[in-house]
């Protein structure tokens, strides 16, 4: 095992898998279920190794029914143990919409505080690996606008591993999106101290600058930030808000990129109706529209469902991201 | 496929005798007293209704055996996961009905805060899982819990109320499915009250019985007697034994009647045969069990009149006392959606209390219905 000094290059997928491994260790309550978990650790493994090291009754292999996953892991929560639910993809995640929104989402409101919930809900989302319609979604603004979810999406492997650990270890139900776009192709530097944790809440200015803010989460990061060194070449300093959670959003951390730059783009593969882009255009303008030099460009999936060839069409690359900058630098 | 009706005190159908559990007179009278208490609270819940004075009430009348007959066959730390029809079963937990009938009120003094309709209770001192409306979530949710009590080892069982109607739901299937599958201490009661608001259980199912859809999760399944109590307590405590014993869940169908409406904004004789109210009202189960109990000689007419009584005393006293009551506070609205008050909510909260009266018109205004 790694030291507990320094930090250990890994893939986001490695900063994830060995989050549940530490936590498993710290806590017996720690469980984990879901489809394809144990014996084969995961379809794309990030669970690799849990089953052989804590045992089938921690590391639980479900039927194949996602409202039973999290139906059953609200019941646990509510006994008392920590489950980390895995939904194989997001775009699975709708038979269980019910279970999340109806009850594990209001079990502490609706109870005056006497139940509580917290389950973590892991789930691979995004575009860009040719899944097509159910291999590939954003669902998150569905979840955003739920009382009482946490809604975490790590954008670098240092991030997943902390958030991951924050959500296991907190007293609230976390829906988790993982970034599976980036799952391999990003690596970093990562804490080995097990007790590192990034606080839920906050998020990062990925990259500093002083002319253009850009607002982004997930894999966008990196769309963003590849934007952005494209932009400094001609003499442009983007500014890059990773957000990290989306709720409970980090507004002040946006509003003083804003009232910085005074030109934002905020970027997100999403579909565009209703996006969380579109709420924090709305916090921009409630909150900070005497600072604007420009109106505020969302950069974002299209109306339509998500495609299987055109997904490149479909999904924002740092070329669209890079007209929105010229569009409000232009203004 | 099974079609008899197991059963202590006796139906006029096909039916499978049971031997009267072994309980003492003393425990015979006090599942009367609390079958008695379920049914005067309802009345009074249903009054208070009719009154204008509570929104909105769910009775039980007529499940009053199903419920205490079950509940009478688990430990005090054994859970309870309910539906929204089962008040007996906290009232039997100790629940005193000044605590169910401040959750009708809305008032400071419930354990909800005010949050959720009348009859959707929460007591967890009492192991007693905060209910829902959604139909059949709380099938997952028990065999969740039970699934825990298996992984610490505890010993303790999970018992969940469902109704004919939440057979058809999608936890219903994953529910016991999932029970099964891990082989959890999980007991699936379903009270067959025989509808679902305005749907017969025939237009729910084509199955014969509920009992026999235990045998596609691989557990038993046995259909008893819903209105005679001591079948429902002998039944219960084979499930419940065997749960403990690490056999697994077992489901059990209590055949019933919901002798009134759904709920308080529900007119049954809409949609139910006349002929059929009255062959169940001679089936009461109070009234039956009060036969039972003159018969082997366990107490009189007239001790068994004092319990009805002394329990239409209780409720009207408590109904008393929760009226008092004032609402909760106001700000109280943002607390418990996450463990602590975010920035976000805590700015929602402020701009609240900021407004102090000036949309104090707004709050009074009538309800529509």
């Amino acid at each position: 095992m790694s030291a507990t000094n320094g930090t250990t290059n890994m893939t986001l997928l490695q900063a994830l898998n060995l989050a549940l491994h530490e936590e498993m260790e710290r806590s017996k309550d720690v469980v984990v279920l879901g489809e394809d978990v144990g014996r084969n650790g995961g379809v794309f493994r990030t669970t690799d190794g849990l089953f052989a090291k804590f045992g089938a009754e921690r590391v639980m292999d479900t039927p194949l029914a996602e409202s039973g996953i999290i139906g059953t892991a609200v019941g646990m929560a509510m006994y008392g143990l920590k489950p980390v639910a895995e939904i194989q993809f997001s775009d699975f995640i709708f038979p269980a919409f019910d279970q999340i929104v109806s009850e594990m989402a209001k079990m502490r409101y609706r109870s005056g505080g006497e139940f509580t919930c917290p389950v973590v809900v892991r789930t691979p989302a995004g575009g860009g690996i040719r899944g097509g319609h159910y291999h590939s979604q954003s669902p998150e603004a569905y979840f955003c606008h739920t009382p009482g979810l946490q809604v975490v999406y790590p954008a670098t492997p240092e991030d997943a591993k902390g958030l991951l650990k924050s959500a296991i270890r907190g007293a609230d139900p976390v829906i988790f999106f993982e970034p599976k776009r980036i799952y391999r192709t990003v690596k970093g530097d990562v804490p080995n101290d097990p007790d590192f944790t990034v606080p839920i809440g906050k998020a990062r200015v990925a990259r500093a600058g002083k002319d253009v803010t850009i607002v982004s989460w997930g894999a966008m990061v990196h769309t963003s930030l590849e934007a952005a060194e494209k932009a400094a070449r001609n003499g442009v300093d983007i500014e890059v808000i990773d957000l990290r959670t989306l709720v409970p959003l980090d507004e002040e951390c946006i509003l003083t990129s804003v009232r910085k730059t005074g030109r934002v783009v905020i970027a997100s593969e999403a579909t565009r109706t209703c996006g969380f882009a579109s709420e924090i255009s709305a916090i921009i303008a409630e909150e900070a529209i005497d600072c604007l030099e420009a109106p505020i460009v969302r950069v974002t999936g299209y109306d339509t469902p998500f495609p299987y060839t055109l997904e490149h069409v479909y999904m924002p690359g740092p070329a669209r991201v890079l007209d929105a900058v010229q569009r409000v630098r232009a203004f | 496929m099974t079609t008899t009706l197991e059963t202590v005190m006796g139906t006029s159908g096909p039916g499978l005798e049971l031997a009267a559990p072994r309980l003492t007179r003393e425990q015979f009278l006090v599942l009367h007293r609390a079958m008695v208490r379920t049914r005067k609270l309802d009345e009074r819940g249903m009054k208070l209704q009719r009154q204008g004075r509570i929104g909105f009430y769910v009775p039980s009348f007529g499940e009053e055996a199903a419920q205490i007959g079950s509940a009478a066959a688990l430990d005090a730390a054994d859970w309870i996961s309910p539906s929204y029809r089962q008040p007996g079963t906290a009232l039997w937990r100790g629940v005193k009905p000044v605590e169910m009938l401040d959750n009708c009120f809305g008032n400071a003094g419930d354990a909800a805060k005010g949050r959720q309709m009348p009859v959707h209770y929460t007591f967890r001192s009492r192991n007693f899982i905060s209910i829902g409306s959604p139909i059949g979530t709380q099938i997952a949710h028990a065999a969740g819990v039970a699934m825990a009590m298996k992984i610490r080892g505890d010993g303790h069982v999970c018992l969940t109320y469902l109704g004919d109607g939440a057979t058809s739901s999608n936890d219903f299937h994953t529910g016991l499915n999932f029970g099964g599958v891990f082989k959890a201490p999980c007991v699936f009661i379903c009270i067959n009250n025989q509808y679902a608001i305005s749907l017969c259980v025939t237009g729910q199912t084509t199955s014969v019985s509920i009992a026999d859809k235990a045998v596609a999760y691989g557990m038993p399944g046995r259909r008893v007697d819903g209105n005679d109590v001591l079948a429902v307590y002998s039944a219960t405590k084979d499930a419940v034994d065997a749960a403990r014993r690490g056999e697994g869940p077992t489901l059990l169908e209590l055949f019933s009647f919901r002798m009134g409406p759904h709920s308080s904004s529900d007119d049954p004789s809409r949609y139910r045969p006349k002929a059929m109210e009255e062959e169940w009202a001679a089936k009461d189960p109070i009234q039956r069990f009060e036969k039972w109990l003159i018969a082997n000689g366990h107490a009189d007419a007239a001790a068994l009149a004092a319990v009805h009584a002394a329990a239409e005393e209780e409720m009207s006293e408590a109904a008393k006392e929760s009226e008092t009551k004032p609402a909760p506070a106001k700000d109280s609205l943002f607390d418990d959606v996450f463990a602590e008050r975010p920035a976000g909510l805590l700015k929602q909260r402020t701009a609240l209390l900021a407004e102090g009266d000036a949309h104090a018109a707004d709050m009074n205004a009538a309800f529509p219905l």
